[in-house]
This record gives C-alpha cells, structure tokens and sequence, in this order.
C-alpha cells in the first residue's frame, strides 16, 4: 500500500532551499541530467497511468467486452447504478470507511497527543512502532488472525452484524490516521499550550481554543486517508466478512471471478473519481498552513 | 549579600513575587541536574526585576517557576503575598512574553492581544475596548486584523507583549524577549519596555543574558550562576561592588590581581603596595578587582604609582585600550578616552605609571 505521507510534504518544504543549491547551473549533482532519465521517466508514468486509462476509457465502451471497442456509451454507469448488489455494496463500504475513519481517527488524534504534547519520553520509539505496526505487519497476517479471532467472538456472542469489518478497518486505519496528525502537531511549537495556560486558559479551553483548532487540517487529513484506505481493502474485508457482506471491492472481485463486462470498469472509475477528489482535499488540507 | 538597600520599604505591603529556599532538580539519580539551588530572592512591587546570567544559570527556570510552567523540587513561589506554589499556571495573576513569543497563528492580532481576558470570562465590550487601548499602548491599531504571521519580528514581539499586559498581571514575565531581535530594533524595544513599565506601574521580571541591557534597564538585578543566585542589588551596586570575581567578570569588564594582606594595604605580585580599606586580617591571600576605566596613567616614577610597561595599545573609536604589564608581568587593562587627534601619544614599550582611581579597587572573596 502506497502511503501518501503528511511527513514528506513537511520534508519538501525543509529541502526546498537546497533544491534551489542544486538547480544553480553547472553546480551540484541532479539526476534530472543523467542520460535516459527522461525515458525512464516516460515509462513509469505510462506503465503506472496506461492501465487505468484503459480502464477508465472502456468503462464507456458500448460493447459487452473489455477489451474491443464498440463506440462511447453511458450504460454500463447505468446498468451499475440500476444493479441492487451494487448498490447495496457501495453502501456497505461508505457506512463502514465512514465509521472506520471516525473511529481511527478519534484514536490517532488522542495518540498523537499523547505522543507529541511533550518531551521527549522513554520508549517513545517503541510506542511509534506499535501505533504503526498495521503498516509493517503482512495484510494476509493481520486478516488470518482477526478471522480466527472474531470466529470465537461470533460463537461467544452470536452476533454477526457488520461491527466486526467496522473494528476491523478501524485498526488498521490508525496508522494512516496517525501520521498526518503527528505532523502536524510536531509543526506545532508547545510554548503555544504554555502560553494559553499562562493566559489564564484551562487545559480544556488550551485544547478547545488552540490545540484543537490548529491541528483540525491534520485531523481532517488523517480522516480523509482512513476513509480511502478503508474504501478500498479487500484481503481484510474478504477474510472478516459474513454472508450477504460485500463491499464494493469485494463485490467486484466476486464478479471478475465469473463474467467481467465493463460495468466493472465503469464501478472503478467511479471509486477512482472519489478517491481522487479526497487525496486532493488531502494535499490541500496537508500543503496549507496554519 | 549587597542587599544593603533592601529591607527599607514598608512591612506591611506583600512582595510582588517571592520565592523562598526553592530548588529545582530535572532528571533523578544519577543525571539528576540542579538547576536551582536554594534560591531565596524578594521582588517588588513596581520595580523592574532583572535575572540575568550566562546560559543555563538557572535564570529561565526560576522564571518558569514563577509563571507555573514547572514546578519547584522544595521550596515556595509567593505571589503578592499568597502561595502559589501548588497553582497551576492559568490560576496565577502573572502573564509572560516568551522567548519565541509564542503567539497563536490562527488567532488575528486583536483576537491573540483578547485572548487573556476573555479566558478570565470578561465582558466582550470590555474585552474589546482593551485590546483597542493596548494595541495603541504598542502602536499596532492598524495591524489588529492581521494574523501573527504577516507582520515583523519587532510587531510580533509588540503583539507579545500587549497579549500579556491586557489582563493586567500583578507581574509581567519576559523571557530573554528581546534576543530575536538585530540591535537597532533591541535598543528601540528597550526603551519601550522601560516606557511600558512606566506607564502600567505593573512588576517586570526580565531575563537576559546581555548584562548591558540588565543595567540599563532595571532597577534591581539578580545575578546567576549554576543555578545560584549570588548578588541582588541596583546596577550601581552590581557593577561597582561586585561580591565575588563571577559577578565581576560577569558584568562588564575588569583587572583582577592576586595579591596578599601586608600593613594594611595590598601587596601585589609585583611588590607594589595598594592601599584599599576594609581588609581581612594581615596575610590573608586576596584578589583585587578594578574597572579598566578607572585605571590612571601617569608619568613613570610619579610618587605613589604602579610602574608598569604599555604592551599594546588598542583603539576603539571613542576609547583606547591600553594593555600594561607590571613588574611581574600581570596585565592590566586601562581605558582611555581616545582624545580629538586619536592618538595617546604612547607607544609600545613605554615606561608609565599606574593609578587606580579613589574608591576603585574591590577586595574579592573568591
């Protein structure tokens, strides 16, 4: 999983007077000079762009196929918006990336609190690492464990609604959740809580009145990214979910396995469009200061 | 402690702030550093407070003790007469300008200059009409729409300062404020502050390290090293009397010369005798200390000198820096107004004699 970080958006803006160095000409070593960067550069973004233009592209083509084009036509978006199952299943999937990205966030805000308002503390390293440990540990592992994990919680209880993949997106959303928060809070300077306390503030009005208020664009970033994360898992949902549970990831790949017409491409390039129009309100939200 | 001008007011009207006996450790163990030690120090009402000391001294803490940001290992902060030493900052009647000045970027000027009072649950018509008298109190009316970042160091600075004065704080805190600033915009800020005091009548407690600033601005100064505070007294006091070589050397510049007690006067290592008074008893080993402008140069051989040799001599605009050496060698520094034509008319190798002005030279406990 790509993880568009707040941190490197930070980072760019701390090296910005060296990049500045390193265009001086004739100075300094730039890899934009090297020969065949400018091949290689063509390459990536075509290999990385090709295939969901196509994508996007058939996901308007008349024919029942993928992959012959037989003219442009809206009804594949219809047929998608007129299938039930799909409806059903981009429901379930924005009713579970909502609550998951409100419940994982509410939890990264409160760590990253608890890790950044202060000095430096022992075993601070540590405590990164369990936050972010979703990032490092195997999907598949993490998937197989809760599996079997809400397996006994289902006998235990009986129950068999939907709180499983909530709790479950949830925790792996924190981490996504957690980094654009920490850095944020991390450009904040802790003289300002002193300050508000030294004006009289209590440490409620402190959080209310200036905490709160200045990390709100991290929170809202860190919010947005939980939610596309969790939008678009499938090896956790597919191993967590009951009968009668799809989302629309899962949905999809059920159908692939049988026929795929293009009303696949046409419910992709949909989640695409939402998932695009998010990480821009991200990068705007991350890039704006104060 | 050269406190010899204390102890003088009336009884009855509470100190401004006192502390008493507080000690401040960070870490535990074996790290555990003592950033305080002991420090017992009375400020009053009114006066303008100075700490000041090199770095780590222990000047910014006593101060973050004052305001509540930490609080002490042992001992009492009193406020006006009332322990505070167990209030949390935002209980205290004090309010501070900090080094980094701290001010809230999504709050504007006037909202950031309001903020204070309107914690204290003040009335918005009252609010307002404060912000509106301290921003002219800074003459910044016309950035009251601005955010913190759009304006100077030296406005933001303002803004800092008028933040921490609108609630009206028995004692006004500001820490190393003017340190961020170049010097033109430090020495205009200087006289602000002194104006600003002035007006309001309130305390200031101002830290710095800049021993200039400290005598030129206050009307008491506390001296600090390694966590001790060793003289308090008015800027004459400090500069003239200074209790031991630290604050001597501290504060602005001076010869210090070993020497020992002999028939009432001193001894040098050169053999030359210096009668000062008030000597501890025959034989005892002392330091005497003398400011290099209140060294004379006179003709060599004149009666009742020091001969000594120019070694160098250094000019500086207004004054010249004459580096002498005595019989043993020992260096002294003589500050000289430079005359009309800038020359002394001295060279190298020039044989003088030396007087050390009425009432100049200090006997210096080490």
């Amino acid at each position: 999983m790509a993880v568009p970080d707040a941190g490197t958006a930070a980072a760019d803006r701390a090296g910005a007077p060296a990049r500045r160095v390193a265009r001086r000409p004739g100075r300094a070593f730039s890899v934009t000079r090297l020969p065949g960067f400018g091949l290689v550069a063509v390459t990536v973004f075509v290999l990385l762009y090709a295939p969901i233009a196509t994508l996007i592209v058939y996901s308007f083509n008349d024919a029942p196929t993928i992959s012959v084009w037989g003219g442009f036509s809206l009804r594949w978006y219809a047929d998608a918006w007129a299938n039930q199952q799909v409806k059903d299943a981009a429901l379930r999937s924005l009713l579970i990336a909502s609550f998951a990205a409100a419940i994982s966030t509410t939890v990264a805000t409160m760590a990253a609190l608890g890790t950044t308002r202060r000095g430096r503390f022992p075993g601070q390293t540590f405590i990164y690492v369990m936050i972010n440990q979703p990032l490092m540990v195997p999907e598949i592992v993490t998937a197989v464990a809760l599996l079997i994990f809400f397996a006994a919680i289902k006998v235990a209880t009986g129950y068999q609604g939907l709180g499983y993949l909530i709790l479950a997106h949830s925790a792996f959303c924190v981490p996504f959740a957690y980094l654009p928060i920490r850095a944020r809070l991390e450009s904040m300077d802790l003289s300002l809580e002193t300050a508000a306390a030294d004006l009289y503030a209590t440490p409620w009005q402190t959080f209310r009145r200036v905490t709160l208020p200045l990390m709100a664009p991290g929170i809202a970033a860190g919010a947005m990214l939980a939610f596309v994360i969790s939008l678009d898992d499938v090896i956790i949902t597919e191993f967590v979910k009951s009968a009668g549970q799809d989302t629309l990831p899962t949905y999809m790949l059920g159908k692939l396995r049988r026929a795929i017409t293009p009303e696949v491409n046409a419910i992709s390039t949909a989640l695409l469009g939402l998932t695009v129009l998010l990480l821009t309100a991200f990068f705007l939200l991350t890039r704006k200061r104060g | 402690m050269g406190q010899r001008s204390d102890g003088e007011r009336n009884v009855s009207e509470p100190a401004a702030v006192e502390a008493r006996d507080t000690v401040k450790t960070f870490g535990a163990g074996e790290q555990a550093v003592r950033a305080l030690d002991r420090v017992s120090l009375t400020i009053r009402r009114g006066e303008f407070f100075t700490l000041l000391g090199p770095s780590g001294c222990g000047k910014t803490t006593l101060l973050r003790l004052i305001a509540g940001f930490e609080s002490p290992t042992a001992g009492a902060i009193l406020i006006g007469g009332r322990d505070v030493t167990a209030e949390p900052p935002n209980r205290r009647p004090v309010n501070t300008v900090f080094q980094s000045y701290a001010l809230f970027p999504h709050l504007t000027v006037a909202q950031n200059v309001g903020f204070g009072l309107e914690m204290l649950g003040r009335p918005m018509a009252e609010v307002r009409a404060t912000v509106e008298r301290m921003l002219a109190l800074v003459k910044l009316e016309a950035m009251a729409g601005r955010r913190p970042q759009q304006l100077s160091g030296g406005q933001q600075q303002r803004v800092a300062l008028a933040r921490a004065l609108a609630p009206a704080p028995q004692v006004l805190l500001l820490d190393e404020p003017l340190s961020a600033l170049d010097l033109k915009l430090r020495k205009e800020m200087q006289g602000e502050l002194k104006r600003l005091q002035h007006e309001t009548g309130i305390t200031f407690v101002f830290v710095t390290h800049d021993q200039e600033e400290a005598l030129t601005m206050s009307d008491r100064i506390g001296v600090m090293s390694a966590g001790r505070l060793l003289q308090v007294g008015p800027p004459r006091e400090i500069y003239n009397r200074p209790v031991n070589r630290f604050v001597a050397d501290f504060i602005g510049e001076s010869n210090f010369l070993p020497g020992r007690v002999e028939r009432g006067a001193v001894r040098l290592g050169s053999g030359d005798l210096v009668s000062v008074p008030g000597l501890p008893p025959e034989g005892t080993a002392v330091t005497i200390a003398v400011r290099p402008e209140q060294v004379r140069i006179g003709a060599a051989g004149e009666p009742g000198t020091i001969a000594a040799t120019l070694t160098d001599a250094v000019y500086f605009g207004t004054d010249t820096h004459c580096h002498l050496a005595l019989a043993d060698g020992a260096e002294v520094v003589a500050r000289l107004q430079s005359p009309p034509s800038g020359e002394i008319g001295l060279a190298p190798g020039a044989r003088v004699g030396l007087r050390f002005a009425e009432g100049a030279v200090q006997v210096l406990g080490d």
